[in-house]
């Protein structure tokens, strides 16, 4: 972004990498996924580099209020600073936060998931997937909770699996009526508190049920507890669990 | 004349009683922190029209909703008759309306016995849903004592009200003789009552009408003592329903002016401002008052909790137990009041007696609780706000949590990585 800026140029939308995609070792293969896709398609994209910061989700929901908007606060200043209005992430955490919290702080910018990006690339024509790697193959899709009842994001990711030409099956509790991987609200940086059951462990032995070799999900958190449960369940070697650039990228023999 | 004399004093003292008790409620939904919420009244209005009157959401289960739906009607329109039983009893008349009404009135009461009789058996329905398939969010350990007492109560109530309602109908010879026996409930009981003397039939018919209207006042009474004070609550809730998107949690702004201080000590301060006092909720008063009103519009029926992430993985958390505990506490700072002039007198209690931490570091924030209530509830501010009184005032955040806020402090990430690396991603493959 810096050196975009210093050209006097303006990207056609900023991708906002997140925690997750810059440093987990999983989510990193999320980033470079969707940025492939973006070379391809031609958008004329920028990332902030070491001068994004974390959002400050996680303090928000752990009741660290000060924190939160500390951080809000200083990543405004730099959006604000580079004036950027149209922003694209990978992390449902990231666009809920960025697309409702700052606003009211004083940074109000255009928000959209990279699923919805994605599959506006593909109607617009600038994307095509051609070939058909996942024709026909079962496919499940796991409704990350920021994604979807917090910010009523059902479809967008849906299209995307349906434009794969895959059998999209959907599990028991889907949509409205999802069931949380168990990584929201902080609990991702903690452990859980004392039950009967892990709640990713729940969730995966859904998503087995449906008899889909590939689990979509589309939170790099989502990706972190869904490939836990299934390595839990001894089933790495059977049950993929990708994000759903990754499938596109792959689908695209990117 | 002296049963009129009598009729009017109780349905004085019925409906003063209520207004007491109902302004009480009031009171205590008003101790909770101020927020504007006059806003966007047009959607407001398509909220309550939508969730509470028709009742959008119950149909995601859609057994207790057929039943739910038949107890609602029935309760609506069954009270119309209601209207008529004061004018008898004030006026002194019988069946006043019958002649104004002529065929209509037989129309019409026979759809309220269809009505009752639908009442009637939801109820029973719900009984045996409660007590002989002991449906799991109905029988849950929150549920233990009153809650399960007073839902069973609820409905025995009701079932005892739709018999008066029926023998009062039946043991009415005129009635029955000028309806021709096309009363679709009271004609078959009618005939148990064909050796009956006229004196004792009447006694029988006075005593059931008695019994049905002071039932009915009784009832009304009982509502503000009882989780059915949902009927009413549930339209302003759903009124004063969140319209944002459900994941954008409010920003305290009472934080905003300190961070923006501390981060530019050169800003000029506000007018007026005080330094906040208190962060988060220690006790009830800390909550929204549209929190406390949720509290006492909940009707417990378990929906949040069947598909709480944590309660279903065998967590301590259920986010009806948040709802019920917070009302027990506003009860109870409510009656500290009563005896005290007023004004409360700390008991050295707090909410956080009621809600343990386990139960508060449980929560995913998931939205699945604040989505499946049918009157729009959301549990989950609750427990933000409980967490921020944890974080901010108690500093008593998990061990873990701690980690994190350093990390995020002092490396822009909630994990041990240095700010420098992290566009490193576009350097590997």
């Amino acid at each position: 972004m810096a050196e975009m800026a210093a050209n006097g140029e303006q990207p056609e939308v900023l991708f906002w990498v997140g925690c997750a995609g810059s440093f987990d070792e999983r989510a990193q293969k999320i980033t470079r996924a969707f940025v492939k896709l973006l070379h391809a398609a031609e958008v004329k994209f920028a990332i902030l580099g070491t001068e994004e910061s974390c959002t400050g989700d996680p303090a928000k929901r752990a009741g660290n209020e000060f924190l939160f908007q500390m951080q809000a606060m200083a990543n405004i200043a730099t959006l604000n600073a580079y004036q950027v209005s149209k922003i694209v992430t990978a992390c449902p955490h990231c666009f809920n936060t960025l697309k409702n919290e700052y606003p009211e702080l004083g940074g109000s910018y255009e928000v959209v998931h990279h699923t919805q990006f994605l599959n506006d690339l593909l109607n617009d024509g600038r994307l095509s997937i051609e070939g058909g790697a996942f024709k026909g193959k079962k496919i499940t899709y796991h409704d990350s909770c920021y994604l979807g009842r917090a910010n009523g994001v059902y479809e967008a990711p849906r299209e995307l699996i349906e434009k794969l030409d895959a059998e999209l099956v959907e599990m028991k509790r889907c949509k409205t009526n999802g069931l949380c991987c168990g990584a929201g609200g902080a609990q991702m940086f903690k452990e859980a508190e004392k039950g009967n059951k892990e709640v990713n462990i729940e969730r995966t032995e859904e998503a087995l049920e449906t008899g889909a070799k590939i689990v979509a999900s589309a939170c790099p958190f989502c990706m972190t507890m869904m490939s836990d449960g299934v390595k839990h369940q001894e089933k790495e070697g059977d049950v993929q669990v990708l994000d759903i650039a990754e499938l596109i990228a792959q689908a695209k023999d990117l | 004349m002296l049963a009129q004399g009598i009729f009017a004093v109780i349905l004085l003292s019925a409906i003063l009683l209520f207004v007491r008790n109902v302004g009480k409620i009031r009171r205590n939904i008003l101790l909770g922190r101020d927020v504007d919420m006059s806003d966007r009244k047009g959607d407001r209005f398509k909220t309550m029209l939508r969730v509470a009157f028709g009742q959008s959401k119950m149909g995601t289960r859609p057994v207790p909703a057929f039943f739910h739906l038949l107890i609602y009607v029935g309760f609506v329109l069954i009270n119309i008759e209601v209207l008529e039983i004061f004018f008898d009893g004030l006026a002194g008349t019988h069946r006043a309306f019958q002649p104004v009404l002529g065929s209509f009135y037989t129309f019409l009461l026979g759809f309220f016995e269809v009505l009752g009789l639908f009442v009637l058996i939801a109820c029973v329905a719900f009984l045996y849903r409660r007590h002989v398939q002991r449906v799991g969010r109905l029988t849950m350990p929150e549920l233990k004592g009153w809650p399960q007492k007073d839902a069973t109560t609820i409905l025995v109530i009701e079932i005892v009200l739709m018999v008066a309602l029926f023998v009062m109908n039946a043991a009415d010879r005129s009635f029955q003789l000028s309806t021709a026996g096309t009363m679709p409930v009271s004609s078959f009981i009618a005939p148990f009552f064909d050796n009956t003397g006229d004196a004792t039939l009447s006694l029988i018919e006075r005593g059931a009408w008695w019994f049905h209207i002071l039932g009915i006042l009784a009832f009304l009474n009982y509502l503000p003592y009882s989780k059915h004070f949902h009927i009413i609550l549930a339209f302003p809730s759903t009124w004063y329903s969140r319209l944002e998107p459900k994941g954008s949690f409010a920003n305290l702004e009472t934080v905003t002016t300190e961070v923006q201080l501390m981060m530019d000590p050169a800003a000029a301060v506000p007018d007026g401002y005080e330094p906040p006092t208190s962060f988060g909720a220690k006790d009830v008063q800390d909550l929204s008052w549209k929190n406390l009103m949720e509290a006492y519009s909940c009707t417990e029926c378990g929906r949040c909790t069947a598909v709480c992430p944590a309660n279903i993985t065998g967590k301590l958390l259920s986010p009806r137990k948040v709802m019920m505990d917070t009302r027990d506490r506003v009860e109870e700072v409510g009656k500290n009041m009563d005896a005290n002039q007023g004004v409360f007198v700390d008991d050295g209690k707090n909410l956080h007696n009621l809600i343990s931490k386990e139960e508060l570091w449980a929560c995913t924030t998931c939205n699945a609780c604040a989505e499946a209530c049918p009157i729009n509830i959301n549990p989950m501010e609750i427990i933000f706000q409980m967490r921020q009184y944890l974080v901010m005032e108690k500093s008593e955040a998990p061990g873990e949590l701690n980690n994190m806020f350093n990390n995020l402090e002092n490396n822009g990430a909630p994990w041990q990585f240095s700010p420098a690396d992290r566009a490193n991603w576009t350097r590997e493959s």
